[in-house]
């Protein structure tokens, strides 16, 4: 049976992680491959890269450093921030990132997602959705979009995104628990994986977004700030009997 | 002492020729192959591929853009000499798939092994994170391997028609063929790269296997 993935997400701002509340108040964690490093080491079964300026600076991926977290990396690892399309996943996926995560430039024009999957297969492909109350919401959750969360993802899925990424704005970085309302009308319309991400907290959260049907937890602040909770996170949704990779 | 003479290529028994076919991560794949002791070159020449000690087929992407890709430099008629002179090709991931025959994603491998490649039928599709691979008969590929959790990210897989050249198997939704092993053919379903310690044990077995094939 394939395991329930407990995934980092280092959101990357001129070089460095960043963390802050609600997208806003943006906090310094440390160098981006250092710690990703340090995360693999203590068990992360995934890592995810956000350069989360891309988009709204319109800068290019940050390439070179997804090629340093290639070459240390024994996981794998989703690159995303500021993907337009095939190009930018080319550089990126060529760079070394197993996956590329595309948000805002799908929803524009879904047809990229046809695109991607046809030039890289659906697996390397991962849509990005960012909610409110279960609204698409852009621009780090600035711009309500007017369109159901869970009918965007079921388009996309159509079109070829191997994964959904699903965000909670509210719910992100206060560690309060996912949207787990949203999580379950997701995972249930579509057939591929779908990551919950926004508000962990502690094991109890992931069990909960596992038991909604999410097949991998997202999670940033609470091991940003204490890598060791990492494994201790593992050990304890272990010991209630899901099954995580040791 | 002739110029000619010191400037003649040693013998490389440690190179391994990636075949390029234009889609896909290879940087993670040939890092990989350092850490194992080989001398990775990504290249789309096909006299490499046809005559390096071992030629891998990797990357991401649909069998039938990939086999089209290999099929632009030749690469296709080189694996398939290769094969035929008794040198060892390898597939990973989509690589594998190649090894085989039509695929119901569009598409035909190079045929080098029997059987189709069909969708992986599960509730959840890809199948994607770690998994564990079980030995299914002795094998170079998975010594050392058995019982561990190796990373999986596809929708479809192989299915050969003999049996025995599976070697490790992995569930999702029924058993799917993780690693394949014949004289001089073998393949992974899975990524070694992206799987861990035991994932570089799998690619030193793979070298191994390839010096022995």
């Amino acid at each position: 049976m394939v395991k329930k993935r407990v995934i980092p997400c280092l959101d990357v701002a001129g070089g460095r992680v960043v963390k802050g509340v609600n997208f806003e108040n943006l906090r310094e964690m440390g160098e981006p491959v250092d710690l990703a490093t340090r995360y693999s080491e203590l068990g992360a079964d995934e890592l995810v890269f956000l350069d989360i300026t891309a988009t709204l600076e319109g800068r290019g991926p940050t390439l070179e450093m997804i090629g340093r977290a290639a070459d240390e990396l024994t996981i794998p690892f989703t690159a995303g921030g500021g993907v337009t399309g095939v190009e930018d996943a080319r550089s990126l996926l060529l760079a070394g990132a197993d996956k590329v995560a595309i948000n805002r430039a799908a929803f524009d024009d879904p047809a990229i997602l046809e695109a991607l999957s046809a030039e890289f297969g659906s697996q390397a492909v991962v849509c990005a959705i960012d909610a409110r109350n279960g609204e698409v919401v852009t621009h780090a959750g600035r711009e309500p979009r007017g369109r159901e969360a869970v009918d965007w993802a079921s388009e996309a899925v159509e079109r070829g995104a191997g994964e959904i990424l699903l965000t909670s704005i509210d719910a992100d970085g206060t560690r309060a628990g996912y949207d787990l309302e949203l999580t379950r009308r997701v995972a249930e319309a579509v057939e591929v994986p779908v990551i919950a991400s926004g508000g962990a907290g502690e094991a109890r959260h992931l069990a909960e977004a596992f038991e909604v049907g999410a097949e991998a937890a997202l999670i940033a602040s609470i091991v940003h700030e204490r890598p060791e909770r990492l494994p201790e996170l593992k050990a304890e949704l272990r010991e209630a009997g899901w099954s995580i990779r040791s | 002492m002739s110029d000619t003479a010191v400037s003649l290529p040693r013998v490389r028994t440690r190179e391994v020729a990636i075949a390029d076919y234009g889609a896909g991560n290879l940087r993670s794949l040939s890092s990989a192959l350092v850490r194992a002791g080989a001398e990775p070159l990504v290249t789309t020449d096909a006299k490499i591929v046809r005559e390096a000690p071992l030629a891998l087929i990797a990357g991401v992407g649909h069998v039938e853009s990939a086999a089209a890709g290999l099929a632009r430099h030749g690469l296709d008629v080189a694996l398939r000499e290769r094969v035929a002179a008794g040198r060892p090709v390898a597939g990973i991931c989509v690589g594998l798939q190649l090894l085989f025959e039509e695929s119901e994603e569009g598409g035909r491998g190079l045929g080098l092994l029997g059987g189709p490649v069909r969708r992986v039928h599960a509730p959840r599709v890809p199948h994607m994170g770690w998994n564990t691979v079980t030995a299914t008969r002795p094998s170079e590929l998975l010594a050392d391997v058995d019982g561990e959790d190796v990373y999986f990210a596809h929708s479809y897989a192989a299915e050969p028609t003999d049996t025995h050249l599976v070697v490790g198997s992995v569930d999702h939704g029924g058993p799917i063929a993780a690693a394949v092993e014949s004289e001089h053919v073998a393949g992974v379903q899975f990524h070694p790269e992206r799987s861990g310690a035991a994932g570089g044990r799998v690619l030193t077995n793979l070298l191994r296997w390839s010096r022995s094939a």
